[in-house]
């Protein structure tokens, strides 16, 4: 495969079956591998359209700086097209994320404003509607609302796993932005019918989930849950279990995050096997492991990981 | 039916610090009716109009009520019930 540019190489991912934890010759699991994006993960593709898109709107002009509140991906993806294209960017980003996540926002040139942990990226998206209410000449992209994010995986992932997997009879993916489930869930909607589109929100610990009241809760302006045929919350337990699983029995080094939605994959999974049913099911490999090492997830017990990633952002 | 409710950090003035209570009724609504008779002013901090209020998500067996019934969703001796406020990711 070739490209002219980096940029030029977003998305055409490989969906890679799991021929050892499907859990039968009629119920199989394909994992939709969004590590092999420019930056690693599936952000790339929400980030470049995002940035795109404003560039088309004449919202973005040369020398631009662009802002937006980011638990991580999003904000390592805008860096590289950022870098790439010659704006500067500002990353509001909660405390308790993993070190690797300000390292890499950092080599590829973004500045980066911490919110506090308590309150997780609720948190992040207040202090950075602060800072552009100071800075208006600044672009926020706010991926929580903009319609590019959707549209991306509208346009790109969900037509690439019809393509792949004409069979498909689920979808699975994490639920942060809600872009990739709204995007690629309602082109599958469109084009599969009886197809499932299921969520997998990661659980945290309580802090964050420290709001001061509940008016402060957000709900991301993209998220229709007309989309959804249902939405699962999973915990880190089952996050980590899953993800060293993965590892372990097919060789996908992926995210914790990543663990989440094949939690919900494989229930799923089990369910259609108990109803005698044949099923194919594709979930996202959101990012690879890489930048979650320091978090202590890959090492030592189950039940030594889970304190360790206790009030960690960890999807 | 008993069923056992987590609560999240933000309502537990309400329960006097307890992360977990017990609560009974056949419907997530009589959960919620019965856990408001012992922990006064709980109900209508997760309900508003006889729907959820929009920040709050609340979890049976971690599956979101949303797509189960609603306030109406069954719930059966020995499930969890777990309530949550919405945060954002990404």
């Amino acid at each position: 495969m070739r490209f002219d540019s980096l940029l030029d190489s977003v998305g055409g991912t490989p969906l890679v079956g799991l021929p050892r934890l499907s859990p039968g010759p009629e119920v199989r699991l394909w994992a939709k591998l969004e590590d092999r994006n420019p930056t690693g993960s599936i952000k790339d593709r929400a980030a470049l359209a995002m940035v795109e898109q404003a560039e088309k709107d004449g919202l973005l002009t040369p020398g631009c700086t662009i802002l937006e509140p980011t638990s991580g991906n999003t904000g390592i993806s805008l860096a590289m097209a950022a870098r790439l294209k010659g704006y500067r960017l500002v990353c509001v980003m909660p405390e308790n994320t993993s070190a690797e996540r300000t390292q890499l926002l950092r080599m590829w040139g973004a500045e980066v404003v911490y919110s506090p942990g308590a309150g997780g990226s609720n948190e992040a998206v207040r202090v950075a509607r602060r800072m552009s209410q100071e800075h208006p000449d600044w672009i926020m992209l706010y991926q929580y609302g903009n319609l590019a994010n959707a549209q991306a995986h509208y346009d790109t992932t969900g037509p690439e796993i019809l393509t792949d997997l004409p069979t498909v009879t689920h979808f699975v993916a994490g639920l942060g932005t809600t872009g990739t489930l709204m995007g690629a869930g309602r082109y599958l909607r469109e084009h599969q019918p009886g197809i499932q589109i299921v969520a997998a929100e990661p659980r945290y610990g309580e802090l964050v989930y420290g709001l001061r009241n509940l008016d402060e809760g957000f709900v991301p302006e993209l998220y229709d849950e007309s989309v959804l045929t249902t939405r699962y919350s999973v915990g880190p337990r089952d996050a980590v279990r899953r993800v060293r699983q993965l590892l372990n029995q097919e060789g996908i080094f992926a995210g914790i995050s990543t663990g989440a939605i094949l939690h919900a994959a494989i229930g799923l999974g089990q369910r259609a096997v108990k109803a005698g049913e044949s099923a194919d099911i594709a979930f996202i490999v959101c990012d690879g492991g890489w930048k979650y090492l320091s978090t202590g997830a890959y090492e030592g017990t189950l039940d030594e990981a889970e304190d360790r990633l206790d009030g960690q952002v960890w999807a | 039916m008993s069923v056992e409710v987590r609560i999240p950090t933000i309502l537990r003035p309400y329960t006097d610090g307890a992360k977990i209570v017990e609560a009974q009724g056949d419907s997530l609504a009589a959960v919620i009716t019965d856990l408001d008779t012992r922990y006064t002013g709980i109900g209508e901090r997760l309900v508003e109009e006889g729907s959820l209020r929009r920040f709050i998500n609340v979890y049976l067996n971690d599956e979101d009520v949303r797509f189960l019934g609603g306030i109406d969703t069954p719930v059966a001796d020995g499930d969890s019930v777990t309530i949550l406020p919405a945060v954002a990711g990404g």
